[in-house]
């Protein structure tokens, strides 16, 4: 490919221009110091045998289980978490982010529930460490102060050594998002379509597992997930059968069935909101594990296994996506759709399979993200921006460009933990997307497209 | 079970400051996505950035509302520049998400720690719209006939909403017929058949995002000062797809449409809700369904409402289904 | 209407002892094109060394579908950027100029597929041609007395043509409902209002009733007649032979031709590269196939 190299230059530096400007306008816009906020808060400074830890994160939700807010504890350990109201709350540590020669000195002391807070407080509370190995303690009732008892030794983690903790993490959240991306990505190569309601489909495919592990059925995890595939296959079909081929028959526009998709998506939500509540839950079987640790990573067995399913999963969909024929289709559909019509491929059927297909595996990750997080009834909304994000970076209507893109985003959002509050990963995944956009605007792995 | 108070609530519903407030949005809306074609899913970032434009300036810098006004509006004209600079380029499908992501972005940052001491975080501001309402005309008390009344406070701001709606639609209306709002329509129809008659398309979609925007971020700052109060996380994306339910319902591109899709809206919105209260205090549906699921299931009907609509009247339930039957793509 | 097979003509008497080869120089060249590119992944679609367009003349690109025209045809007109190469326009550098500068400059393009704005009435789109209009500037908008005028007079040249085009009867219609024949009609119309000097017609012919082909040929010799430059481009040989007082050749995306229509009949690079096209050259006379099967698109 020959190019002129000046220009290629000249267009760069006017791009990087155009990202400065629009990064300087929206810290203009966000931040102007001024006086401070009054309001109630439940904040606590987090001390270790020997100092402040950082980078810790602790998550305030109401007694309902509404997640209120999150904070990282800062340099010097102190961390704050405003609370809208007057009333009880549960705080909870994540242990996950605590560096690994620390522990809570209470057996189940990640939790603090029920912290009252008065109008206008802002209160204290703590959660004692000691050093990892210390023989942990049953708490007594409503012990939830004290000082922390001395121990021996153990600097924090080197902060490169958190980088490579949180790229793992990001890893693991990015192979979440491109399993249940790539159904987005080939619905919308195959058909055009940009369909809102494929987070629902993750959520359907995360609440079922849910239904099918707990009581009355109290079925194996395994066993619940694969009904949960099964049900988002099903769900996925009966979208494409029950409602967008009817709708392309009738020679809807694109943009019709995009805010019909978003209707869609309102629906289904709601509804799941109806029959299941606002309650955030776990997946019982995988609750509580201590990390596996290799130097400066560590990672429970859990989440280890979640990514390797999902990289097994992927590498199965590229294997169907490259070898098959039903998965050549499937890319011939992409490329071109009138000349694979035209070339004798049922495009029907190969869209009915890719809706099979997609929901299937946005109901696996539904799963996997329960399983790393919660189970609650936006899960899937909350994540689907995060799956629009990857599969726009990767180029849209490209399955590998989804995953690309998709592991950007999850690396993004956790190693942005680094440097910034774990409240804004996903602002900052986003605004990766729109600087992308800026610079290539086709995304990663998407092709330029003639124009006229 | 009291008919008439149920009625009465959705005629008050249509007529309330709700309705002006989404009205006067939405007709921002229509600019973007029913005259110039823009798929903006991020309307509600430029609500916010309206009404906190006000908030922040008083109630954290002591300034004067009516300077707060300007702030806001000023705020959804740098929001307007900075999102149409990477947006505008890309293809309609790409802006959809990319606003609906710096809508998000928004939200995510004016709720952080961060922005706490200028916006108060995750419980916003209050109390910065005093003097608005220290220009009410009418004296306290409640106005109305029969079960349709308003107290003085929401009659002050629906008085000045609606006149709001009528100054900006007509502004909206000379644009449009202009020779400025032809190319508009030009580039939502096609937008390289444009380009080849030497119109700059990007110019004039900027000035349809900035036009827009401003008028959402008016129907911001009327929403704040409605309520006295600002809270992030109520500017989130379902917002924007209700201001969309509104502009199909009353037909996109048109000049009534916004308005009569926000009184049609908010006359089923809130007929349902108390109608669904009451059914639900009078035990009609057992343990299915209790008071607290009402607001769900009114997400649940706005979304039904859009599916519907776009399936059987894509033009609006007063536009001519002949009409978008021409947008062949 | 002149659809005569035409030896080069009053207009294309300039072209006299112009040699028939590719990239050859004209006495007077409206467009000047050099080593224009554009690869798409490791596909070359569009690599020409040389191209000069003479002015006042019908100029025909001709080639198999595939060979790179309509794309050239997006290079030169800024709606497509070559990996490299310069041209220019009445001596002006276009390259990196943006498409809608282009067409403000005098060259105005139509699309293949046409590009009518379906909800917009037949009038209003030819309006929308006129360049210069104060209307179109935000503020002078809002105050109609200050545009007002000038709307009238683009109004009365709007009506004109479409009179021309024989689309008066359409005029308050939307443009969505048009056949396809009114609609090429309606494109070269709106394209006339933006005052071209050169006028780029991308396939002007294609999916049009024999009838109404014969009628829009009419149009642009009338307009070649008028003074104005005209470039076809048709993959259909036979249709442009008539009218065109040069023809220039493309096979994968090199320009391997030009010549008057007299020349390139005869030319053995060219009758090889449309022997893969499945037809062989009819005989001079014949400018339109009557027997023809086109494909003329729907009324919607």
């Amino acid at each position: 490919m020959r190019k002129q190299p000046w220009r290629g230059f000249r267009e760069a530096v006017l791009r990087v221009r155009l990202v400065l400007l629009v990064a300087c306008a929206f810290l203009v816009l966000i931040f102007t110091p001024s006086a401070s906020a009054q309001g109630e808060s439940i904040k606590g400074t987090l001390r270790g045998p020997d100092g402040p830890v950082a980078g810790v994160t602790l998550t305030v939700s109401s007694s309902g289980g509404d997640e209120v807010g999150k904070a990282t504890t800062a340099k010097d350990g102190t961390w704050e978490v405003a609370v809208p109201d007057a009333g009880a709350y549960d705080v909870t540590l994540d242990t996950k982010t605590l560096p690994k020669d620390l522990q809570l000195r209470n057996q189940g002391g990640e939790t603090l529930a029920d912290v009252a807070v008065a109008a206008g407080q802002n209160r204290t509370v703590i959660f004692p460490l000691v050093a990892a190995g210390t023989p942990q303690e049953t708490p007594s009732p409503g012990a939830t102060a004290g000082p922390a008892p001395p121990a021996e030794d153990g600097a924090g983690p080197s902060s490169f050594g958190r980088f490579l903790q949180l790229l793992v993490a990001g890893i693991t959240f990015g192979v979440i998002i491109a399993i249940t991306s790539i159904g987005l990505s080939l619905v919308f190569g195959t058909t055009g379509l940009i369909n809102f309601a494929h987070g629902e489909l993750v959520t359907i495919g995360a609440m079922v597992a849910y239904v099918f592990s707990t009581s009355p059925f109290t079925l194996p995890l395994a066993v619940a997930t694969l009904i949960a595939i099964v049900v988002g296959a099903l769900v996925g079909g009966a979208m494409e059968g029950g409602l967008w081929r009817p709708m392309r028959r009738r020679g809807a526009g694109l943009i019709q069935m995009f805010i019909m998709s978003i209707g869609l998506a309102l629906v289904l939500r709601h509804i799941i909101l109806v029959a299941f509540g606002s309650r955030r839950s776990q997946y019982s079987q995988y609750t509580i594990q201590s990390s596996l640790q290799w130097g400066p990573i560590s990672i429970t067995p859990r989440d280890l296994t979640v990514t390797i399913i999902c990289i097994i999963v992927l590498l199965g969909v590229a294997y169907w996506l490259l070898r098959t024929r039903i998965g050549k289709a499937t890319r011939a559909v992409s490329d071109n759709r009138d000349l694979a019509e035209a070339s004798g491929i049922n495009v029907d059927r190969v869209v009915m399979i890719v809706w099979l297909v997609g929901g299937g595996l946005a109901a696996f990750g539904g799963v996997m993200y329960g399983l790393t997080g919660a189970v609650y009834w936006d899960m899937g909304f909350n994540l689907l921006l995060l799956m629009f994000a990857g599969v726009i970076l990767g180029g849209l209507g490209s399955a590998f460009g989804a995953v690309v893109g998709s592991l950007i985003v999850g690396i993004v959002a956790q190693v942005s933990t680094l440097w910034f509050p774990v409240e804004l990963q996903f602002a900052w995944a986003l605004l990766v997307l729109i600087l992308v956009l800026l610079v290539r605007p086709q995304g990663i792995l998407g092709r330029a497209q003639r124009a006229g | 079970m009291d008919f008439l108070s149920i009625l009465g609530n959705g005629v008050r519903g249509m007529f309330g400051p709700e309705a002006a407030i989404y009205a006067i949005a939405a007709i921002g809306l229509n600019v973007h996505f029913g005259y110039t074609g823009l798929l903006n899913f991020g309307q509600v970032a430029f609500m916010l950035v309206g009404a906190y434009g006000v908030a922040v300036s008083v109630a954290t810098f002591g300034w004067s509302l009516w300077v707060g006004v300007l702030v806001g509006l000023g705020c959804a004209v740098v929001l307007a520049l900075i999102l149409g600079i990477p947006t505008l380029r890309l293809r309609g499908d790409y802006l959809a998400i990319a606003t609906i992501a710096a809508g998000e972005i928004l939200r995510y940052f004016y709720r952080s720690a961060y922005a706490e001491p200028l916006t108060g975080g995750v419980y916003g501001l209050r109390q910065f719209a005093d003097p608005f309402f220290e220009l009410n005309p009418f004296p306290p008390g409640r106005y109305g006939i029969g079960p349709i009344d308003f107290d003085s406070r929401s009659l002050w701001v629906m008085t000045v909403g609606w006149i709001l709606v009528v100054l900006i639609s007509l502004l909206v209306f000379l644009l449009v017929r202009s020779p400025w709002g032809r190319v508009l329509r030009a580039v939502r129809e096609d937008e390289l058949a444009a380009r080849s008659l030497g119109k700059n398309v990007y110019s004039f979609k900027m000035q349809s995002l900035v036009l827009g925007g401003v008028i959402g971020a008016v129907g911001g700052a009327l929403l704040a000062i409605n309520v006295q109060s600002v809270q992030p996380d109520s500017y989130n994306p379902v917002t924007t797809f209700y201001l969309y339910a509104i502009l199909i319902l009353g037909g996109a591109g048109t000049i009534f449409g916004p308005i009569i899709g926000s009184i049609i809206f908010w006359f089923i919105v809130t007929f349902f809700d108390a109608f669904l209260r009451s059914a639900v205090g009078a035990g009609w549906f057992g343990d299915l369904i209790d008071g607290a699921d009402v607001g769900a299931i009114r997400f649940v009907l706005v979304g039904l409402g859009l599916m519907l609509l776009m399936a059987f009247r894509p033009a609006g339930i007063l536009g001519d289904p002949k009409e978008l039957r021409l947008d062949v793509r | 209407m002149s659809a005569e097979p035409a030896a080069p003509g009053p207009a294309g008497a300039g072209l006299a002892g112009v040699r028939p080869e590719p990239g050859v120089a004209k006495p007077d060249p409206i467009l000047v094109v050099d080593g224009v590119a554009r690869y798409f992944g490791g596909l070359r679609a569009v690599d020409v060394d040389h191209l000069e367009v003479q002015r006042g003349t019908i100029t025909s690109l001709i080639g198999p579908n595939g060979a790179g025209k309509s794309t050239f045809f997006n290079l030169v007109t800024g709606f497509d950027k070559p990996n490299q190469g310069r041209w220019t326009f009445e001596g002006q550098q276009l390259a990196g100029v943006p498409a809608y500068r282009i067409a403000r400059r005098g060259m105005v393009r139509t699309f293949q597929l046409t590009k009518t704005l379906g909800r917009l009435t037949t009038i209003e789109n030819v309006k929308l041609g006129a360049t210069g209009q104060r209307g179109e500037h935000f503020l002078p908008a809002i105050f109609r007395p200050s545009w007002a005028h000038q709307e009238r007079e683009i109004e009365a040249r709007a009506d004109e043509l479409l009179e021309r085009f024989n689309l008066a009867h359409m005029r308050n219609e939307f443009a969505g409902t048009m056949s396809g024949g009114q609609r090429k009609l309606l494109e070269m119309a709106r394209a006339l209002m933006v005052h071209p000097r050169l006028l780029m017609l991308d396939e002007p012919m294609a999916g049009v009733n024999p009838a109404l082909t014969q009628s829009l040929l009419g149009h642009i010799t009338a307009l070649r007649d008028d003074g104005m430059t005209i470039i076809l481009v048709e993959h259909d040989m036979d249709v442009v032979m008539g009218v065109s007082d040069w023809v220039a050749c493309f096979a994968e995306g090199r320009l391997i031709a030009e010549g008057t229509p007299r020349d390139i009949r005869a030319n053995k690079a060219v009758i090889d590269a449309y022997l893969g096209s499945s037809r062989a050259l009819p005989e001079e006379t014949a400018p339109v196939d009557p027997a023809q099967p086109d494909e003329v698109e729907d009324t919607p």
